[in-house]
């Protein structure tokens, strides 16, 4: 956005009244920015402290002693880390099944000549504003027999509506010479598609695949829903059953104490939640600048 | 749009649909998936919701199950539940709508008075954060920052005031608590779609009302907020129209047994119903009872925006 949105400054003196107003407009988007980050910060650190620490100081970023007991307890519970390669696993095989189905959907129907895609527009467009709801596609997702796989998870999240909206936007403002060049050289639709759109299409190919990994990753309810089988958790409800075992007994804790763990501390808790949060805040400073870069540019007319 | 590439679309108008379909073969191999995946996992849990006006039993399965016309409908509303629900789910949309739903707006305006680039990049990028979080993770940080117990904020607040306050199990703060939630997560992410609009206003209205002697606020009341009338318009109809969506995920992680009787809302309720007691006619009826008032808001509330002379959504 910020590349976009360079003013062209023309020098004009500001009055000291103009003045305070920018100080106290800067400073408060520094105390926004600052409350986004500090819950992780506080989490992070307390994650490394000893939990006499936590315990002495009310609140703290920076540890005085450190320690690694937290994650060596959470490394050991095996539940965190098959929680982990589930999750990955299931974001990974999600995202990359979601990315085709999406790209090679919005593809034809950003073509204006595409016959039928009127048709097909307006069969994604109803599915926008009415949807049969939870228990009808519980029912359903369960007759096609995907109950307790991760299919229930990928499947019927292969193609969202509003980010096929977003990459078939982005197809449709691309240079249409390049297409026409394609097709004079001799390539056909698959050809100009594979050759010329896709290599130019990274910043929303990169975006989508963020919105989508996001969603595999941070899914909780669905997983809680279609999941039996407790080796096949991902990492949202092993976090979950971890924090819940002291605030209120669940089922899924009492499992965890059937596995041997012993309840765990306040900075288990903390190293927990840090190990699920981390792997999406490594991917995402890579793929903002896509982002800002006007992929959503696209999406503010629906 | 389409007049970029009118006149590649001369040529094939003359095809008949046949022909056209053999030179774009390869384009319907494309949509096919789609196509399959739309009917498959979309349309065939909306014919599912027939099991609304049935008594849907597994063992008979959808067919086999007998009729009962609005019979599941009528359960529905008639009990006490339903105006517990109706309320806390009116009650966390409206109370989102007055105290999430300007947030974004605010915030955009603040950042775009913001000349320094690489301050202005480095807070959006921080604020974004907190979108990306899933609802486990943020019902975590809130646990953990606000439980009696040990939680910091609390601990804090003991050490001033001497006593502890208890958001996380007290019916009263629930609504307050979700909402809460959602403008510490969506707020900074919220501004993309403003400052998207924002990006596009000519820069030398700015520049022309300076120069007539518009002050700051001028500017933003005159040049600004006009800029994203409609933005802010399309984004109100989508609220509106999502007025009884609360999201279970959220809902679901914060509630617990004391805060219960503000906390349960229609689609907590018909997870609870449906899944976990296995009521599959009773809750699809009122999961239909709120897809179809939410389908009704979105229209209406498109209809009214175009009535004013907005573009609306479709």
């Amino acid at each position: 956005m910020a590349v976009l949105h360079k003013k062209k400054d023309i020098k004009i003196r500001k009055s000291p009244g103009d003045r305070i107003v920018d100080v106290m407009i800067y400073t408060m988007l520094g105390l926004v920015a600052v409350s986004a980050i500090l819950p992780f910060l506080y989490i992070l650190g307390g994650s490394f402290a000893t939990n006499k620490e936590l315990t002495e100081k009310a609140f703290f970023i920076i540890p005085e002693v450190w320690s690694l007991n937290a994650y060596k307890y959470a490394v050991r519970t095996a539940n965190i880390l098959r929680g982990l390669k589930n999750s990955i696993i299931l974001t990974v095989l999600g995202t990359a099944l979601c990315m085709v189905f999406t790209i090679l959907f919005a593809y034809p129907l950003s073509k204006p000549h595409f016959r039928g895609r009127n048709l097909i527009m307006n069969m994604v467009i109803i599915t926008m504003l009415f949807g049969g709801g939870m228990i009808p596609s519980y029912i359903v997702y369960c007759a096609y027999g995907l109950y307790d796989t991760y299919w229930a998870l990928i499947l019927p999240a292969l193609i969202s509506p509003f980010n096929m909206i977003i990459i078939k936007k982005f197809f449709q403002e691309l240079p249409g010479e390049l297409e026409d060049a394609a097709y004079v050289d001799g390539c056909g639709d698959t050809g100009t598609f594979v050759k010329i759109m896709l290599p130019l299409s990274k910043p929303v190919i990169a975006s989508i695949s963020l919105f989508y990994g996001v969603g595999f990753w941070n899914d909780y309810f669905n997983s809680m829903i279609y999941l039996k089988t407790a080796e096949k958790f991902p990492i949202q409800i092993q976090l979950r059953s971890i924090i819940q075992l002291t605030s209120q007994v669940s089922e899924i804790a009492m499992d965890y104490y059937d596995t041997g763990g012993a309840p765990p501390d306040k900075a288990v808790k903390m190293a927990c939640t840090v190990i699920a949060t981390v792997p999406i805040l490594m991917v995402y400073p890579f793929i903002q600048k896509y982002f800002t870069k006007g992929v959503m540019v696209g999406a503010v007319k629906g | 749009m389409a007049g970029k590439n009118k006149n590649r679309s001369v040529k094939t108008n003359e095809m008949s649909n046949w022909q056209y379909f053999l030179r774009h073969k390869g384009l319907y191999f494309m949509v096919l998936p789609g196509v399959i995946y739309f009917l498959m996992f979309r349309y065939v849990p909306m014919g599912g919701l027939v099991i609304a006006f049935k008594d849907y039993s597994p063992f008979k399965g959808i067919w086999g199950s007998a009729w009962v016309g609005l019979l599941q409908f009528k359960k529905f509303f008639d009990t006490p539940d339903f105006f517990r629900l109706l309320r806390n789910t009116l009650g966390i949309s409206i109370l989102q709508l007055i105290a999430f739903f300007p947030m974004p707006i605010i915030l955009s305006l603040f950042l775009n008075e913001i000349r320094h680039s690489a301050y202005k990049r480095t807070i959006q990028t921080l604020v974004y954060i907190p979108h990306f979080v899933s609802w486990v993770i943020i019902a975590s940080l809130t646990y953990q920052l606000f439980n009696v117990k040990d939680g910091a904020v609390n601990l804090i607040f003991q050490n001033i005031t001497g006593h502890s306050f208890d958001i996380l199990s007290k019916s009263s703060s629930f609504w307050g608590m979700i909402v809460g939630q959602d403008i510490w997560r969506e707020t900074g992410y919220g501004t993309i779609i403003f400052l998207a609009a924002l990006a596009g206003v000519d820069q030398e209205m700015y520049e022309a009302a300076r120069m007539d002697g518009a002050g700051r606020f001028k500017l933003m009341w005159h040049i600004t907020l006009p800029s994203i009338k409609s933005t802010v318009i399309m984004m109100l109809i989508l609220r509106v129209g999502g007025l009884l969506n609360t999201g279970y995920e959220q809902i679901f992680l914060m509630r617990n047994d004391l805060n219960m009787s503000m906390a349960d809302v229609f689609d907590t309720y018909i997870f609870t119903r449906g899944i976990t007691n296995g009521q599959y006619s009773f809750s699809a009826a009122a999961g239909m009872f709120k897809s179809v008032v939410g389908m009704i808001l979105v229209l209406g509330s498109d209809r009214i925006a175009k009535r004013f002379g907005e573009s609306g959504l479709y």
